[in-house]
Order: C-alpha cells, then structure tokens, then sequence
C-alpha cells in the first residue's frame, strides 16, 4: 500500500477506505469470481441461448436460430408431461419420508443414550457413500437374484411375487425414491439436529414445571422453532431433489416406458444420448422455471403463515 | 430426557427406534459387503441368504488385478485431490474477503453465488460439452477438475467464511500492527488456525467430485482416462452378471469417502449449518 507521504488526512482516509472496500477484498475474491464466471455463468447464459437454436451434434449442418420451435415442440412433447408429472411423485415422495425420517432422527439424537457419538457416525454413513454406489446398491437390492427386497416383499404381501419392482412401470419409481430416503435422511437429521440444539432448553424446564406432556412442549416449543429452519430447508431441499438426476439415471435410465423419466433425467439423456443441445437446453430452462415458480409460491406463503 | 426416564414404555421405543435407524443405515452397505466376499457358485444358490456359508477375498483380488479398476482407481484420485486442493486455496481466499471486509458489489456477489447453487446444474451440460470439446479437452482429467472445482466453490466459499469467522479478528489485527501485511497475517496468524477448516472443506470437495457422474460421463469417453463411477458404470453395463465382483468394486469405492467421512463428520453438523446447504 503507497500512500504519498504528504497526502492530507481526509485524502489518505479515502485512499484507505477505496483500498480496503473496493480493492483490497477482490483480491482474495477474484480466483473464485473468474472461475464461477467461466466454468457457470457464463455456460448458464450461453445454455439460454441454446435453447432457442436447433443444435445437434449428430446431424451435420452448422446451429441455427429457431426461436421458439424447441418450446413449441416441448409443448405438444407427451413425454414432457410425463416427466413433469414423475418429476412431482419423485420429490415429494422422497422429499416427505426424508423429512419424516430426518426429523424423528434429529429428536432422537437431541436425547441422551450410550454410545451415542458412535450410532450418529453410523447413521449419518449414507449421506457419505458415493451417488452412483447408493444407486447400484439400491439396484442390486431390489434384484431378486440376489437381493433380498423382492422377497421380503413379497413375504409382507406387498408384493404377489418376487419379481424386480424396476422392471414394473407402476412401480418403478419406487425403487429409486428408497434410494433416495436412504441417501437424504442423514442431510435432514443434520440439519434439523443444528436447529434443534439452537432451542434454549430453560423453555423445557419451564414448560415441565408448569406441566406440559411430553406432546405439548413438543408442538408448542420445539415445533415453532424449528419452523423457519424447516420452511428453508424443505424448500432448498425440494429444488436440490427435482434436480438430482443420478440415482434415477443409474437405476431405471427412465423406464420402463418412460414411467421414471423425471425432468432432469429427460434433460440429461436428450444431451447425453441424443446430443440434442438444442431442445435439452429448452427442457431445462423449462425446469428452472418451473423451480423459480416454486420457490416464489412458497416464500410468500413462508410469509403469511410463519410469524417470524 | 426426563419423561423418557419415568416412562417405560418410551424408553423401550427409543431403543426401538435406535435400532430400526442402525438397521436402515447399514443394512445395503451390509449386503454390498456380502455379496463381494460371496465365492461366485455360491451366488445364486444363497443370494438372497442373509450370511454366505462360505467367504472369499477372491473378487478383491480379481478386481483389482485383472480389470481396469485400478486406473479408474486412479483417475478418480487425481481428479478428486486435484478439485478439492484448488476448491480450497480459491474457497479460502473468498471465505475470507466475505469474513473480514464489508465492501462494495458484496450482497450482489453472494446472491450469485447462491444462484449457483440453485439451478439446474445440468443447464449447463451442453454449453460445457461445447466450450471443452472446442477447447480439445474432451476427455482429459483437466477439463473434470476445472468443472468440478468451479461447481464445489461456492459452497466451499460458505464453509471456509464460518470457519473465518469464528477467528477473532484482533489476531490479525495484532499481526498487521506489528507489521505484517494483511496477507502475511493471514497466512502466519489465522491459516494454522483454521487448518480443521481447510480439513474440513477439502473433504466435503473430494467426496463430490469422487462421486460426481453426469458429467464426467458427458465429458470423458475413454477408457483410458475414465473415472470410478463413469468405469463402474461401463463395467455394469458390460459385465452385469459378475456380481461378486461389481460389488466388490462398489465396496473399493466406498473406502475413501468413508475415510474422508470418518475424518469431516465431526464437522458435519457445524459446517453443514452456518453457510450454506448442499447434498
């Protein structure tokens, strides 16, 4: 930092403060901002863009301008509807057990129990092993040949016989919602178990003396304090979930016929397999808006109902 | 919890529901393990057995000396240290601008960086199939590491400023008086401060990238330079009755996440909290 040696107080102050708010924090910021511009916003602007050209890497001829064809043809596309609806069975299925799951995790991980530390290791394991690997586990488990499920399923009655769910366009989608509870539960716990511990718990006792149950102190104290904790997370949750093609992709590549096909996957495999960019892009910018939607909904609604 | 004491009943549900969330966490990792240490006639007769009758390490050893897994082994590995080591240089220098300074462009820079982390990250799949393949980088581990990098360094951002701000300021403070630049204060005074922060993000960075799949399947179609799940996933598709061996793979696969998990799940419930919430 050079500052000239005769430079008046208020001169020299200004100099400080140009420094230390306009460019001595970019210097730590900029590695970060040119490689989040490059490799995200930039390709985010440019998939934009592609949605209204026709660019496809398996017919010759250069990209054209379209305008709206690719939205048109989404339109009139009875896959997308498909998906769009899959894509909601999907998230909320998963997203409800999750957080029923998560929540009963995080209540019980607030309690007192030997070896406590070492059981919170354990369950928090799933959200630790690889996409891919709870995919194929979940696949393999699901495998009559050699997984157990099917038999246990069929044994309860839920199933006639043992036979693989993923192969079964009514249930199909089943097998890889399991996978994801399986994943998500400890995301929740975590989560929720940072909230929970945040409750002053002078608030119990007190409640205790006065006689609250165990229920009432639950629904009147814990409850209304995790709400916020639990709007936020449940709605980023939602996007992260309506955005999360891997297991699908993995387990059922979106059949049979189409009846596991979510959104994200048909994104993924119109670019992957089809090397459609042009009409992928025009998927996915209908995803995002229809996420934008969402949130936007549920924000006004976090607004009316939950007193902050 | 004080009624669970006086209630019986209670307690015997919390032992209850202690042992059904045991059961649920480790049950498919408990078959992934027994499937691979099943000899291969065993298979089918005692596949759906809940213990094999007998127990091989043959599939380990099969796997790792006579396919490919030992190079998708490795490519893995180097993408993953690779993209958490430049994450975490680039995510600390950030954390720290967003933990010490209030400066101009600040609330407009954070909401971008929350952007990122909300939309659809496979927008973005084609433009970077287009932009790498024109760069000549389509299958090459450089191209896997940029991107990942780039995806993992918001978040990492949120994590390291947490970390940073649970330093107290005069430390630095202290150091620049004495006559330290800011950035030698930052790098003698609060760096080995935060070294269980740097831990911490480098092993949330390494087990995304190491399970990262949609893109690196996009990007690289070689055998030569394939990753563990782009690998695996061929192998599969390839070879879909050896199953002794997929899953012996699959268990090779876990070791490093769960090493990396071990090391950062003391952090988990910090970390995950106070900056910002990802998968």
């Amino acid at each position: 930092m050079t500052q000239g040696t005769l430079a008046p107080g208020a001169t020299r102050a200004h100099q400080r403060f140009v420094w230390s708010h306009l460019i001595e924090p970019y210097l730590y910021l900029t590695p970060a901002l040119v490689l989040i511009a490059l490799v995200m916003l930039i390709p985010l602007v440019v998939g934009v863009s592609y949605s209204f050209q026709s660019i496809m890497l398996l017919k010759p001829g250069q990209a054209e301008w379209v305008a709206l064809d690719n939205y048109l043809a989404l339109w009139s596309d009875t896959k997308f509807w498909i998906s769009l609806e899959n894509t909601l069975v999907w998230t909320f299925g998963s997203l409800f057990f999750q957080f029923t799951l998560g929540l009963g995790l995080a209540l019980l991980l607030n309690t007192s129990f030997p070896l406590k530390r070492l059981f919170q290791a354990i369950v928090f394991l799933p959200w630790a092993v690889p996409t891919f690997l709870t995919a194929l586990t979940w696949a393999w488990l699901f495998n009559p040949l050699i997984g157990p499920l099917p038999h246990w399923l069929a044994a309860v009655g839920v199933l006639p016989e043992p036979f693989n769910i993923l192969g079964d366009p009514d249930l199909a989608i089943w097998g890889p919602i399991a996978a994801n509870i399986w994943f998500g539960v400890p995301f929740f716990a975590i989560t929720l178990l940072a909230a929970l511990q945040s409750i002053p718990s002078e608030l119990y006792e007190a409640a205790e003396i006065d006689g609250a149950t165990a229920w009432q102190s639950f629904t009147k104290i814990t409850l209304p304090f995790l709400a916020p904790m639990i709007a936020i997370t449940v709605m980023l949750r939602t996007i992260w979930i309506a955005n999360f093609a891997d297991l699908i992709f993995i387990m059922t590549g979106g059949g049979p016929a189409n009846s596991t096909q979510i959104l994200s996957t048909y994104i993924f495999t119109t670019a992957f397999k089809k090397l459609d960019f042009g009409y992928a892009s025009a998927l996915a910018v209908a995803l995002l808006f229809l996420l934008f939607l969402y949130a936007v909904v549920l924000l006004a609604l976090r607004r009316r109902f939950v007193r902050l | 919890m004080a009624i669970a004491r006086r209630n019986p009943l209670l307690t015997l549900g919390k032992y209850a529901a202690i042992l059904f969330y045991l059961c649920f966490a480790l049950f498919p990792l408990y078959w992934l393990l027994k499937i691979a240490i099943t000899p291969d006639q065993l298979i089918f007769t005692e596949g759906t057995a809940l213990w094999p009758s007998d127990a091989t390490l043959g599939n380990f050893t099969k796997v790792i000396w006579q396919t490919d897994f030992l190079r998708f082994f490795r490519n893995s590995l180097i993408v993953s240290l690779a993209s958490a080591a430049i994450t975490t240089v680039i995510a600390a220098g950030a954390g720290y601008a967003f933990s010490r300074f209030r400066f101009r462009g600040q609330k407009l820079i954070i909401a971008l960086m929350l952007l990122t982390q909300m939309f659809p990250l496979l927008m973005i799949i084609a433009p970077i199939y287009k932009i790498v393949a024109a760069l000549g980088l389509l299958n090459s581990l450089s191209s896997l590491v940029l991107v990942y990098a780039a995806f993992n360094v918001p978040f990492a951002t949120f994590l390291m400023q947490s970390f940073f701000d649970g330093i107290p300021k005069d430390l630095e403070d202290a150091a620049m008086m004495d006559g330290c630049t800011r950035f030698q204060a930052l790098r003698k005074v609060i760096l080995p401060l935060t070294l269980p922060g740097l831990g911490a993000t480098l092993g949330f960075v390494f087990t995304a990238a190491w399970s990262e799949v949609l893109f690196a399947l996009m990007l690289i179609r070689s055998e030569d330079s394939m990753t563990f799940p782009v690998g695996m996933l061929t192998f599969v598709s390839k070879f879909s009755v050896d199953w002794g061996q997929m899953m012996a793979a699959g268990v090779l696969a876990l070791i490093p996440s769960c090493l990396f998990f071990i090391f950062i799940q003391r952090y988990l419930v910090q970390g995950l909290t106070s900056g910002a919430v990802k998968g």
